[in-house]
This record gives C-alpha cells, sequence and structure tokens, in this order.
C-alpha cells in the first residue's frame, strides 16, 4: 500500500490509469453484453416449450393470424410455399423475437421435423417455392467460375465479394453467409426473405443457383485457404488500414523507441 | 514585406539563452550537458562482452533465417496450403517466407542497433550550428556579380531579344500541349447514348436468353442487356458500362409516378444500373421499400416513385428506359434512354 | 576515431580507394562535415525514418512486380492455378497479378511487402507530419523542406492510387470508375478530360498501361527527386532538439553520424522491412483472387479506397445530392465541391507554416522544438483539421461502420455531416483547454516542485504533501520556451502627425496574434523573480 501511494505522483501514473480503466470498461462490456442475448434465448425457448405442439398456433399465430392471412404485425403467408418457412424457421429468423429494421438470425428452436410439419401446413394455404431436395442444392459437378461471376453480378453487391454482408438503408443489412447451409442460401435465392428479392428459377435457373453456391463454399467454406495470411475479416481496405495504423505502424513505433532510448547507466541516480 | 510592420515587441526577449554568463546565476538557466554516466558495458568487461554476444547471435539468427528462406523457397511447392492456428489455411511459400526474411532483416537491425546502444560511445556531443543567411559582405559580392552579368549580357537593353526570346519559350510547350490531343476522342454525344434502340430485346444476363415477362416476379431482381452485344466484343466493357439494366415487378398499384407506370410493362419496370452520382453499378435492391442503394457513396432512390433521390449524393433519378413486348413475346425496349446514362456532366443540361 | 585509425593500418587498399575517389569526387570534403554530424536521439525523429525505409522497401519489391506484371487491358481467358476463376475472362493486368500471387514462388509475399508498405508508407508519413507540426519543426528555416514532405504526402497518395489500380480488380476498377465519375464533374472540360485519360469512353484499353508508366515512372521519380531533397535539406539545417540541458538554438546536441547514427539507421531499415515482411507473410493484403476481374456493371458492397483515400471518400459520401442545372450546363455540386474541399484541406497544411509566421512576424530561425502545449492555439488548430479528417476517415467506411456496429447507416451519415463541423470546433475548444491546463501544471512545477505523493504531518498536526523542488536541468527544460506578446496595430499616427487607418490586413493580423498569444491564450511562464521569492519565502510547499 505504501509503495503505491508513494508512486500515485509518479509521472506515469496517469498512464497506468487510463490503461486499467480502459481495461476494466472492457472487462464489464464482455461481462455484460452477451448475457442480455442468452436471457433472450431462453424466454424463446421456455416460451416454445410451454405452448407444446400446436406450431403454428403458439409460434407464428400471434404475427401472421390463425390462418396464416397475415396481420398488421406479419405478413400473410399465403402462397409463400414451403421453402420460404425452412429457410425463416430454419435459420432461426422466424418467430420472430421484436420488430424491428431486420429480424436477425439467431438460434433455430425448433427441430427439423417440427420445421417440415409447420412446412407442410403453410404449403397448404397456397402454392408456393417447394423446399428444395439435395439433389437441387447440392454443389456436385457445378462449375465455380461461373458461379463466381454470377455472385458478382447477382449477389456481391450486397453480401460483399466473398459473401461477408453488408450495410443497406437505414439500419437493414444484407447478412453475412458465414456457415449458411448450402439449402437455406437456396432458398434465400427462391423466396426472397424480407428485403432480400428472389431470384426464382424462371430468370436463374437451379443449375445457376448450385454455380452459385458452389462458389460461395469455395471462397467462405471453413476449409477456405487464405494464401496471404490472416484474412483480417476479408472487408477490403478498411480492416487493412485499421491493421497498417495499429499494427504495422504501431509496431513500428515501438521498435523506434527502442532505437532511440538512452541504454540503462551502470548507476540509477 | 511586413518585416516593417512588426513592432519588435512582440517577439520574446533571448534572455534564457543568449545572455549566458549574465544570467548564469539565474535557476533557469541553460545548467549545460550534465557529464556523461557510464553503461554498465563500459565499466563492466563482462557485460560488454554479454553484449557483443548477443549481437553476434543476432547475427547468427539472421543468417540461419536466410538459410530457412532459401529452404523454405526450395522445399515448399507454390500451391501448398497448410493450417496455422491463428491464421487459418495460409499459403506455406507466403508464410515461411515472410517469416524468415522477416526474421533474417529484423535481427541484422536488432544487431546492429543492440551493437550501437552498448557498445558505441554514448557520449552526447553538442554541435554549433551556424547561420544560414549569409553575411551581409557576401550578399554584396553576390549581388554584384549577378548586376555585372546582368549587365554584360545586355539583356535589359536589347529589348528586341527578350521580347523574342520570352515569346519563343513561352511558345515552345504549346507543341507538347498539341501532342495530347491524341490521347482520346472527342466527347461529342458519346455519353448520350446507350445501345438500347427500339426493337431489341432485354437479354437475362444469367440465362442469356431473351426474358419473357411471366418470368418476372415481384419482388425479384434480374440483370439485363441489349440483344447483339456479347461478353467476347472487343468494346464489351465500354458498352455495358452504359447499357447494364435493373429488372424488377412492382405491382402496379405500388407505383407512384405516372411515367414510370407508364414506361413499365405490367409493373416490370428497367432502370440504368449505373448510378447517377459517380457511375458505381447501383443494384442493392430492397424488394419491401423498392429502395435501391449503392454500395459506392449510398445514394439511395426509391423505384416505386420513378427512382428519385431519397438519400445521399446522387443528383438526379436513376434513368428509365422505356418497355414492351414484342411479337414473340419477349420483352423488348421502345427506344434508347431518355436522358444521358451515368454520371452528370457539364454538358448534360 | 579510433576506429577510422584501425581501418587505415589494417586496409590500406581501403584508403587508396578512398584517395582515387576524392581525387574525383571531393569524398573527403564531403565527409569533413558529415562522417561526424550529430544527430539528436527521440524517437519522434524516427518517424520520417520509417516512411524514407518503406519508400526504398516499395521501390525494390516495385521494381521486382514490374518483372512479371503485364500492364494491359488485353482480354483473355484465365486458366492459372487459381480454381474459382479459371475460365473466367480478365484483362492479362488481372491475370498476370494472379499469376505473381498463385504461380510465382514468393511472388505473393512480394505484393504483400509492396502494399502493406505502401499502406504503412502514408501513415507514415500522416504521423511524421503530425510530429512536425504540433512541435512546430515547420518553422525558419524549414518551411521548404515542410513544403517537400507536404509533396511527397499528396503525391503519395496519387501514387498508392495508381497502383492499386493496376489490378484491373473489382474493388480498385469501382475506385477507377468513381475517378471518372469525379473528372466528368468538372465543369467545360470534365468530358474532354475523361476522354483523353481514358482513351475513350469509361473504361477503354488504355487505362492500366497509362496508369502504370505514371505509376511506376513519372510519380516515383518526381517523389525520388523530393525524398533527397528533403534529405539534404534536413542534413543542411541539422536537425531540430527539444530543449534540455546543454541543447540551445544555436546547437544541436546528439550522437555523431559515424558510427552511432550510422548503425541505429541503418539497423532501423532493416527492422522496418523485417517488420514489413513479417506482417506480409502473415496478413492477407488486398486479396485480388477474392475480388474477381473488373466489369463496369459488377460491385461488391463495401466499395472502399486504401485509408489515405478515405478522407475524400468520406467527404463525397456526406455530400448532399446538389446539382444544378443553369443555361443548358450542369453543375455538379455533389461531386464537384467535396474535391474542391478535399483541395483546400490538404492546402491548409501547405500553407500553414506561412501563416504562423505572418501571424508571429518572426524571422529568426528555430531550432528548438516546442512542446505541443506551449503552442495551445496552433496545437487546438492541428487537432480540429485532425478531427475533421478523421470523422471523414470514419464517413469513408460508414457502411462497414453501421454493419459492424448494427447502427442505421442513414444515421451514420448524418452523424459524419454533423461532426465535420462541430467535431473539429469541439476538438479546438477542448485541446486548447488541456494545453492551458498542462502550461499551468508546468507552471507549478517550476514555482513548487514536483508533488512526491508523500504526505508530512507537521508539529503542530497539520499535513501537506512534500514538494520536490525540480533539478535545474529540468527547470530549464519547463521554462526554455518562448513566449509571444500578441501583435499591436502599428502607430495610428505616422511621422508627420497624421492620422491613419490601420489596413484590414494589419487589423486581422493582430485579432489573430491576440487569439495565439493574447491574454487567456497563453498562460505566463514562472518567471526568475517568482521563483526566487516563493523559494526563498516559505521553503517546500
Amino acid at each position: 500500500m505504501k509503495k503505491l501511494s508513494a508512486r500515485r505522483r509518479h509521472p506515469l501514473a496517469a498512464v497506468v490509469v487510463l490503461l486499467l480503466a480502459l481495461a476494466a470498461t472492457g472487462g464489464l462490456y464482455a461481462a455484460f453484453a452477451p448475457a442480455s442475448t442468452a436471457q433472450a434465448d431462453e424466454t424463446a425457448q421456455s416460451l416454445a416449450i410451454e405452448e407444446g405442439k400446436k406450431l403454428y398456433t403458439v409460434g407464428c399465430a400471434s404475427c401472421h393470424g390463425t390462418g396464416g392471412q397475415g396481420t398488421s404485425d406479419g405478413p400473410s403467408l399465403v402462397g409463400v410455399g414451403s421453402a420460404a418457412v425452412d429457410f425463416q424457421v430454419g435459420t432461426g429468423r422466424m418467430p420472430a423475437q421484436q420488430p424491428g429494421a431486420q429480424v436477425p438470425r439467431k438460434k433455430n428452436i425448433y427441430t427439423q421435423a417440427q420445421i417440415d410439419q409447420l412446412a407442410a401446413y403453410i404449403a397448404s394455404l397456397g402454392a408456393g417455392p417447394i423446399t428444395p431436395t439435395e439433389k437441387q442444392y447440392s454443389v456436385e459437378g457445378a462449375d465455380v467460375a461461373k458461379g463466381g461471376e454470377l455472385f458478382r453480378n447477382n449477389c456481391a453487391q450486397c453480401h460483399n465479394f466473398t459473401g461477408e454482408g453488408g450495410a443497406l438503408t437505414k439500419g437493414k443489412y444484407a447478412p453475412s453467409l458465414d456457415g449458411v447451409s448450402e439449402k437455406h442460401i437456396y432458398e434465400a435465392m427462391q423466396t426472397g426473405p424480407q428485403n432480400m428479392p428472389a431470384f426464382p428459377d424462371t430468370t436463374m435457373p437451379e443449375k445457376e443457383k448450385k454455380d452459385i453456391i458452389a462458389y460461395i463454399k469455395a471462397v467462405n467454406g471453413e476449409e477456405t485457404p487464405t494464401p496471404g495470411g490472416f484474412a483480417l475479416g476479408g472487408l477490403g481496405p478498411v480492416s487493412e488500414g485499421l491493421f497498417g495504423w495499429i499494427f504495422g505502424l504501431g509496431s513500428l513505433i515501438a521498435v523506434a523507441v527502442w532505437v532511440a532510448a538512452h541504454t540503462a547507466k551502470a548507476k540509477k541516480s | 514585406m511586413s518585416s516593417q510592420e512588426i513592432s519588435e515587441e512582440s517577439l520574446p526577449s533571448e534572455q534564457d539563452t543568449a545572455h549566458g554568463k549574465a544570467v548564469a546565476e539565474s535557476p533557469f538557466a541553460n545548467p549545460g550537458l550534465p557529464p556523461h554516466k557510464p553503461r554498465i558495458q563500459d565499466i563492466d568487461e563482462r557485460a560488454a562482452k554479454r553484449s557483443e554476444r548477443t549481437v553476434a547471435l543476432l547475427f547468427t539468427i539472421s543468417m540461419l533465417a536466410t538459410v530457412g528462406f532459401i529452404a523454405s523457397f526450395v522445399i515448399f511447392p507454390v500451391d501448398k496450403i497448410v493450417y496455422v492456428w491463428p491464421l487459418g489455411h495460409v499459403s506455406a511459400t507466403n508464410l515461411s517466407l515472410g517469416l524468415t526474411l522477416g526474421i533474417a532483416l529484423f535481427c541484422i537491425g536488432a544487431g546492429a542497433v543492440h551493437w550501437a546502444r552498448t557498445l558505441m560511445s554514448d557520449a552526447e556531443v553538442a554541435d554549433d550550428r551556424h547561420p544560414i543567411e549569409a553575411a551581409p559582405e557576401l550578399k554584396a559580392k553576390v549581388m554584384a556579380d549577378f548586376a555585372q552579368g546582368a549587365q554584360e549580357s545586355a539583356l535589359g537593353r536589347r529589348k528586341l531579344i527578350r521580347t523574342t526570346m520570352f515569346g519563343a519559350l513561352a511558345m515552345v510547350p504549346l507543341s507538347g500541349l498539341v501532342l495530347l490531343r491524341e490521347l482520346g476522342p472527342m466527347p461529342e454525344k458519346k455519353l448520350f447514348h446507350t445501345s438500347w434502340a427500339k426493337g431489341k430485346q432485354l437479354i437475362n444476363m444469367n440465362t442469356m436468353q431473351p426474358l419473357r415477362p411471366e418470368d418476372v416476379a415481384v419482388g425479384s431482381l434480374t440483370f439485363a442487356m441489349p440483344e447483339g452485344l456479347s461478353e467476347e466484343d472487343h468494346d464489351f466493357n465500354n458498352k455495358i458500362a452504359k447499357d447494364a439494366l435493373m429488372i424488377v415487378r412492382i405491382q402496379p398499384a405500388d407505383i407512384k409516378d405516372k411515367r414510370e407506370l407508364e414506361w413499365s410493362y405490367d409493373g416490370i419496370v428497367a432502370f440504368s444500373k449505373i448510378c447517377t452520382h459517380v457511375g458505381c453499378p447501383i443494384s442493392l435492391y430492397e424488394q419491401q421499400t423498392h429502395h435501391v442503394l449503392c454500395p459506392c457513396h449510398q445514394s439511395t432512390f426509391d423505384l416505386s416513385d420513378g427512382a428519385r433521390v431519397i438519400f445521399g449524393p446522387a443528383g438526379h433519378a436513376l434513368p428509365q428506359l422505356r418497355i414492351g413486348v414484342n411479337g414473340k413475346g419477349n420483352l423488348e425496349a421502345l427506344g434508347d434512354f431518355a436522358e444521358p446514362v451515368g454520371p452528370a456532366f457539364w454538358e448534360r443540361g | 576515431m579510433s576506429t577510422a585509425n584501425d581501418t587505415k593500418r589494417k586496409a590500406p587498399a581501403g584508403e587508396r580507394v578512398a584517395d582515387w575517389a576524392d581525387g574525383r569526387l571531393g569524398i573527403y570534403t564531403l565527409a569533413k562535415s558529415n562522417m561526424r554530424k550529430i544527430f539528436p536521439d527521440h524517437w519522434s525523429f524516427m518517424l520520417g525514418e520509417i516512411c524514407l525505409y518503406s519508400f526504398l522497401i516499395i521501390i525494390l519489391t516495385g521494381v521486382y512486380l514490374t518483372l512479371f506484371f503485364h500492364p494491359s487491358m488485353n482480354e483473355v481467358v484465365y486458366h492459372g492455378s487459381y480454381v474459382p476463376m479459371q475460365g473466367v475472362r480478365m484483362t492479362e493486368a488481372y491475370a498476370s497479378t494472379l499469376d505473381i500471387s498463385f504461380d510465382v514462388r514468393g511472388g505473393l509475399l512480394i505484393r504483400q511487402i509492396h502494399h502493406w508498405a505502401a499502406v504503412i508508407f502514408l501513415a507514415g508519413m500522416f504521423v511524421h507530419m503530425m510530429r512536425v507540426f504540433f512541435t512546430g519543426a515547420f518553422r525558419k528555416p524549414r518551411e521548404i523542406n515542410w513544403l517537400f514532405g507536404f509533396l511527397l504526402f499528396v503525391l503519395g497518395m496519387f501514387t498508392g492510387f495508381t497502383g492499386y489500380s493496376l489490378p484491373d480488380d473489382l474493388l480498385s476498377g469501382t475506385g477507377v470508375r468513381f475517378t471518372q465519375g469525379a473528372i466528368l464533374s468538372m465543369p467545360i472540360v470534365g468530358t474532354y478530360l475523361s476522354m483523353f485519360i481514358f482513351g475513350g469512353e469509361f473504361p477503354g484499353h488504355d487505362m492500366v498501361a497509362r496508369f502504370y508508366s505514371i505509376h511506376i515512372l513519372l510519380l516515383p521519380g518526381i517523389m525520388l527527386g523530393l525524398v533527397v531533397a528533403h534529405l539534404i535539406l534536413v542534413f543542411y539545417h541539422k536537425h531540430t532538439q527539444f530543449a534540455g540541458p546543454g541543447r540551445t538554438n544555436k546547437n544541436v546536441v546528439g550522437m555523431p553520424f559515424m558510427p552511432v547514427y550510422m548503425a541505429k539507421a541503418g539497423g532501423f531499415f532493416f527492422l522496418v522491412f523485417g517488420v514489413i515482411a513479417a506482417i506480409a507473410g502473415m496478413f492477407t493484403i488486398n486479396p485480388v483472387w477474392a475480388l474477381g476481374p473488373y466489369r463496369p456493371d459488377h460491385v461488391s458492397t463495401g466499395a472502399q479506397p486504401d485509408w489515405y483515400m478515405g478522407f475524400a471518400e468520406g467527404l463525397v459520401r456526406a455530400m448532399p445530392g446538389w446539382e444544378i442545372t443553369v443555361w443548358g450546363h450542369t453543375f455538379v455540386l455533389g461531386v464537384l465541391l467535396p474535391l474542391v474541399l478535399f483541395g483546400v484541406m490538404l492546402a491548409a497544411i501547405a500553407a500553414y507554416p506561412f501563416i504562423e509566421s505572418w501571424i508571429t512576424g518572426d524571422k529568426r530561425e528555430h531550432h528548438i522544438l516546442d512542446r505541443p502545449r506551449n503552442a495551445p492555439t496552433r496545437t487546438a488548430l492541428g487537432v480540429a483539421w485532425i478531427t475533421g479528417y478523421m470523422i471523414m476517415l470514419i464517413g469513408g467506411g460508414n457502411d462497414i461502420v453501421a454493419t459492424y456496429f448494427h447502427l442505421s447507416i442513414n444515421a451514420v451519415t448524418w452523424f459524419v455531416r454533423i461532426f465535420f463541423f462541430v467535431g473539429p470546433v469541439l476538438a479546438f475548444i477542448i485541446t486548447k483547454r488541456i494545453c492551458l491546463g498542462l502550461q499551468r501544471r508546468d507552471r507549478d512545477k517550476v514555482l513548487h516542485g514536483r508533488e512526491t505523493g508523500i504526505i508530512k504531518r507537521l508539529p503542530h498536526g497539520e499535513f501537506v504533501e512534500v514538494h520536490e523542488p525540480l533539478s535545474q536541468a529540468h527547470l530549464h527544460a519547463l521554462t526554455a520556451h518562448e513566449q509571444y506578446a500578441p501583435a499591436e496595430i502599428g502607430p495610428t499616427v505616422d511621422e508627420n502627425g497624421v492620422e491613419r487607418k490601420p489596413t484590414a490586413k494589419e487589423k486581422l493580423r493582430s485579432k489573430l496574434s491576440k487569439g495565439y498569444y493574447g491574454e487567456g491564450n497563453q498562460i505566463p511562464k514562472a518567471t526568475v523573480e517568482e521563483y526566487k521569492e516563493i523559494s526563498a519565502g516559505h521553503g517546500h510547499h
């Protein structure tokens, strides 16, 4: 304690305090931030468990109406097809937690069997895009390079070169395609969820969708090589500039401080 | 020019440095260079030896790293990918060459600096500065020389020489300027036209087939180019830079702009894909709001309202292409764009 | 000295070579004044070296890249080893960049060193300029060198931009498209310039080849000349130094060029090169293969220029879409005004030393650096400029900011629009306050000594903190700075007794001078009298 108080007027004391304060703020943020998300998930989950099997009435009807005809809180589901249900529920977007600029992807709380039941019910309300079979979306035999050209023409403008996502107007965004399954990508193109435009088979045939998926998996897969080293998020010049400033120039300045510093003297005065 | 205006009192006196001995007893006076204090290496030969060994070690590591560089160059095939935590799946060549080269260079530097810091003299030395301005005598001499030179050249008296020389020197760069004319053609009306013309079918750029109205669903997004254009064409890029078309379908009841509705076909509208701000291909279409956003500078256009600008730096709406359906049931253009596509320019009007 | 003698004895051959060279180049005369030239040691004096060395690294790696790069816009179908591009049509420029990245061993490393060094070069110049600005090192006799440095920064930006555009990938092509749109916005000459620069309509087939000769020849050639001139002037002026014991305006204190500075500066080159090489080995920069070849109808979100152009990008993004048509002619203000503002903000850097010397009217040489706090108005102006710059840098990346902080892009843009004006004003006020506060603290320190944090109880029960008086060296360092008095408007009555009106220029100068040095804009430093009175009066406290 004595040592501490003796040093508190040290010229570097302010720096140390600042560092401690920054660390504390960061720590507090880290401690609190994820907690709230976890809580939210729990509520949603417990809700679903409570409500039991009548999935639609319980999970969807409050917004989409008892017959799927839609209310002021949610659009009509007549004719959206099973593919839309499989995408929305399968990616955890539906049931939505709260209104906002955009319904985010979150943990899916239904089993695939439950999703299929839901999808069958919605599909019975009116014809629409049907959940694709594995044969449709599997990337076997797809043309990756052609997929790349299609991706750059149709998708990259919102989802970025390699599917890292990007901003849209007023808080909306094109989500990152990291780890999105082939089936869900296929369904998204087919149905045009939320503000994403649809790319129906009439203007973008199945084969081309496969090519696109193959390209996404080639440049944004788990195993995708980044030959140049750590990819810095794949965001282009913004992250590169930040890195160059903070890490690049930062380490060079640190080296400069060492080069210019006086060597320790034999006896400390 | 302002030297006459300066009131000298506004300048601080140089008391602190100039008076020197006169204020030597001042507690703020410059005490002069402190006596040099030795480093451990200066008084302890063992410490100096340690420093020497460290420097030598650094230089040796550098040599080893260079050997490593050459070895990596020989060993790894250029396409070898390895997983290295936390970098990811990276090129073995790039990583090994980068690190070995980095270490080889860094250690040379570190060795040299450590040598300088611990073994070379660290006594601070003062070096005098001398005023940069020439002494008055020197200046007078130069001015006299110049005056003599100028007088001997007779440039002042022989006005004819002076005038014609200036004229010749001023004119000769014009030749260079004229040569630059060959850099490119005149703009003429090039920016006012695209390849679109009456009767040209809209080709779906995904399938390269003509678009049919029933193919275009509400809420979908399709890109089209005029028939007759091919990616293999030599000037394809120049053409597509103006021709690129964005096709969406909106419920006719939702279209607010009268002309837009008139120029559409059953709710199918065709707008230029080229932003009117600086020409980025704008196509971030939100199918529920009918807004389209430019990824470059965030100009936002409302496709349900004549593509007018609702946000951002673009100065005017996206040009619309008037479309219809031909005998084969395919979508076709009913003419060129009514206005120049892409960024605005002086002659645009 | 002894080393020099040793070499003489051991290697007379070296001496003979030197004699030979001296007979032709006069190297002994040159060495006389330079071999033991004194350079002061301070980490911030090495920022310029970071720039110099990264510039050298860029030239070295750039020469290597030219051996493999094909500056051509001829279209080819790619058949190299990067699978996702096989069969795609692209220009030779892009294809050869892919080849450098995938088929030339070490090519990717050199490309990445080249690009990382460029990013660091520009960042280094920015920080180096900040150092020179905030310490007042631009003052007489160094104004011309400040201009050289400024030109290097501006040319560096454009060299970077032209180089960035060479691979003809989708991202850089988008940047070129922006440039073309900006050129088009210029009144009268816009369309002509665009046609001439691109050899016809955008993108044409000439851009890469033309940018190539600008990037590898024209601009670096000018820059190399400026770098040499910059260094010659640094040698000629001798380096500035901070105030301290033994350091005066008439000397320079430090270590001799040979051997200490030679070893340190030479070593630092290797350190810089080593760090950049290691970064290039571990971190991707500009993965052109992921971006795809440029096509004027393709684009990706997150389209940004390299950081040094981000400020211009921000200005363009934040600008409202003003466009006026008068008599059949269009003024594209939405693009033109940001470009003009970009030029004005850069020109302000170039002009500053001349403005300040006009305000102070000081014609003397300055070799002792200011501590930023001792020039509060200058420091505050600098921080205000940087704040505006940084806000526009954020504006240039508003989409990335919006995505990663879950904000609305419109809100971010509005924030940028407002804070581009408000931010610098706030920054000015806050910085000035901080500077004045620090000046007050220095004054207290001089007069009362350093607070030790040790509490002492006096016999009568009072607690006091023990203040430790400063050493003379420390006292000198804290009081060495010069303080100007505000310039008054000269006599309003001339020698003939005729009253004259002060000119607007004089009034302006006097006003500005008050803003710099008037009451409340600097804290009078402690005087010897004050110090003596206090130290004689009540000892420590």
